[in-house]
């Protein structure tokens, strides 16, 4: 029964990436609950709080020193309300940095699962690595993990809280203009 | 442009045209000339005193291309020191900000106290014999810095002038990002974390763009029409824009840059935040308060600008300051911050944080339109033919007055005096000897 439900979940994923390569966004929303959080925090190189060699030592106090905290700075933050608006803006024909539009190519991989904190929820895990074409040349790699909450809503599963961590410190694209 | 590195920059700006070449913005040589004419004379940001809260803790910024500590040392001092070890050159520090009682150095163990003295020598007794004069050999200090109101400006230049001189009449325009909300001085911090991200494009696309381009509502249309106003409707600046004038203001000597809106007479209070009535709230409380203040100082609402070279800010919605670090003629990195009431309420303080980030910043839906114009102006402007057509800032030429009593050369309209000023500013610095 693992094994079904891993197989499930790789499925959703893999298809929730071809939305967003096609372009699909409103599909693409539909795959997130209403109470969502999309949270990418920023990533800086922080000196570790605790010595190192106790890090090392004692995986049980590892600690992420180096993503931003609740209420510290990201990427995103958003409801379900605001990644709406950006979808909409992506259709007003004038939001430049996306017309024309990117292409893009969202590898997912590393996909784990494990059980929710909640009935009807489940931990999932992945890798990303998204490629984005732009105009003639512009080429940007995009890499990181998500940590998603996924619920059953209805005998559909759906995105209750997704976090995104990306692998840069400096972005060296030049915006995110797309989605993770 | 001659291959000696000497050229005629009257020839790149023409001010009384409204001319500016594109070579500014492409080449390489004007670029190194900068580094030095602009980026070790200027007073530059550094950064938030809030990120140095208690002694040992520090935050690495840039100086133009160079990487800085700001540090606060144990006696509480604050300091800005070149991060590069004085023996053979390794950054004695490669973590972005902690708390840490010395910095020492990898490669040959020089250890240096938060006060950038030399406080540790490996072998200094066995093979420097107690020769080198430690005193000499610390940290390599700014000659100047300041905290103004919680933001920690520094420069290089022994000579600048104090900091405040050199703000000069900016000092109101910087100062309706720097107060309080409700009219009290000062009284900020930054929220955590800094967005960094690296623009295609010269530093002065952003930073001209800043200064006073009121002109790419087009750039930014995509927004309106959504509703990222912070009441979830509407534009980007709310209602003000209908109630006020619009507020211009050049300092031409100093560079600095800023578009404000006046009030003309006491307004009623324009609710915005009103999805989250807590904010509303917040925000109403802070209008009455900042008037009951302020009396008619209340009608000046800042809007963006920025502070020669390299420093600009949004003033209210969003509140946030950025560096346009150099990292080449082509290329710039950006560096963001917000800003919030220190001691607002932490409801508050999340809903601005959340505003914040979907207008700003590298995935913000106004910034990253502006990353997609000022990329492809310059990958436009490279060729040998482009170069030869300079950009047109007639905007405005000759139409500059002051009639309201605010500092600067002002405007009330959209023009492109701001800019001028900026370049002539850009002009002066880049004419003098140079070392």
């Amino acid at each position: 029964m693992r094994g079904e439900l891993l197989r499930e979940i790789e499925q959703f994923l893999y298809r929730e990436a071809r939305l967003l390569d096609e372009r699909r966004f409103g599909e693409w929303l539909d795959l997130f609950t209403d109470d969502v959080r999309y949270w990418m925090p920023v990533r800086s190189t922080r000196y570790p709080r605790r010595s190192k060699a106790i890090v090392v030592l004692d995986p049980d106090r590892h600690e992420e020193e180096e993503l931003a905290k609740d209420g510290e700075l990201g990427i995103f933050d958003e409801s379900k309300e605001t990644l709406c608006r950006r979808v909409a803006r992506l259709d007003t024909g004038m939001a430049w940095a996306e017309d024309p539009p990117s292409r893009t190519r969202h590898l997912v991989s590393n996909v784990e699962v494990e059980p929710g904190d909640h009935e009807g929820e489940i931990k999932v895990y992945s890798n990303f690595l998204v490629f984005r074409g732009r105009g003639e040349t512009e080429q940007d790699f995009y890499v990181g993990s998500r940590r998603d909450t996924l619920r059953d809503v209805a005998g559909a599963w759906k995105i209750a809280r997704r976090t995104i961590i990306l692998d840069q410190n400096v972005l060296l694209a030049k915006n995110v203009s797309i989605f993770f | 442009m001659a291959g000696n590195g000497r050229w005629q920059v009257s020839s790149l700006v023409d001010l009384k045209r409204g001319l500016v070449s594109r070579e500014l913005f492409v080449n390489d040589e004007i670029y190194e000339r900068e580094q030095e004419q602009i980026f070790a004379r200027s007073w530059l940001f550094i950064g938030h005193e809030s990120q140095v809260r208690r002694p040992g803790d520090y935050f690495v910024s840039c100086m133009g291309e160079e990487s800085v500590i700001l540090t606060r040392d144990q006696q509480q001092t604050i300091h800005v020191f070149l991060n590069t070890c004085r023996h053979r050159g390794m950054k004695v520090c490669r973590y972005d900000e902690g708390n840490t009682s010395v910095f020492t150095c990898p490669y040959h163990g020089w250890s240096y106290a938060t006060d950038g003295r030399l406080v540790g020598v490996p072998l200094f007794k066995d093979s420097y014999r107690g020769d080198l004069d430690r005193s000499e050999w610390g940290l390599v200090e700014v000659a100047q810095w300041i905290n103004y109101k919680g933001t920690i400006w520094a420069t290089w230049d022994p000579a600048a002038p104090p900091f405040l001189d050199y703000l000069g009449g900016m000092k109101v325009y910087l100062d309706t990002v720097l107060d309080c909300r409700d009219g009290r001085e000062g009284g900020s911090e930054v929220l955590g974390g800094v967005q960094k991200w690296i623009m295609p494009c010269n530093w002065k696309f952003a930073a001209e763009n800043f200064a006073g381009d009121a002109y790419h509502n087009i750039s930014h249309r995509s927004v309106d029409l959504v509703g990222i106003g912070p009441s979830g409707k509407e534009r980007r600046d709310t209602a003000e824009r209908a109630t006020a004038q619009r507020l211009g203001a050049s300092f031409p000597e100093l560079g600095h840059g800023a578009t404000s809106f006046l009030e003309l007479e006491d307004v009623p209070y324009t609710p915005s935040y009103q999805d989250t009535p807590i904010v509303e709230e917040y925000f109403r409380h802070c209008f009455e308060e900042r008037r009951r203040r302020l009396g008619p100082g209340a009608r000046l609402l800042g809007l963006v600008g920025n502070v020669f070279p390299n420093a600009a800010y949004l003033a209210r919605q969003p509140r946030s300051i950025a560096a346009w670090h150099p990292r080449g003629a082509l290329k710039t990195e950006a560096w963001r911050w917000f800003l919030v009431d220190a001691d607002a309420p932490a409801e508050v303080k999340d809903v601005l944080r959340r505003y914040f980030l979907r207008y700003s910043g590298p995935a913000g839906m106004t910034e990253q339109d502006d990353m997609e114009n000022w990329n492809y102006a310059t990958l436009a402007s490279k060729g040998v033919i482009a170069r030869r057509y300079p950009y047109n800032y007639q905007m405005g030429l000759g139409q500059e007055y002051g009639s309201y009593d605010s500092p600067g050369v002002l405007t009330d309209r959209v023009a492109e005096q701001n800019q001028r000023g900026f370049y002539q500013r850009w002009a002066a610095c880049m004419e003098l000897d140079g070392p």
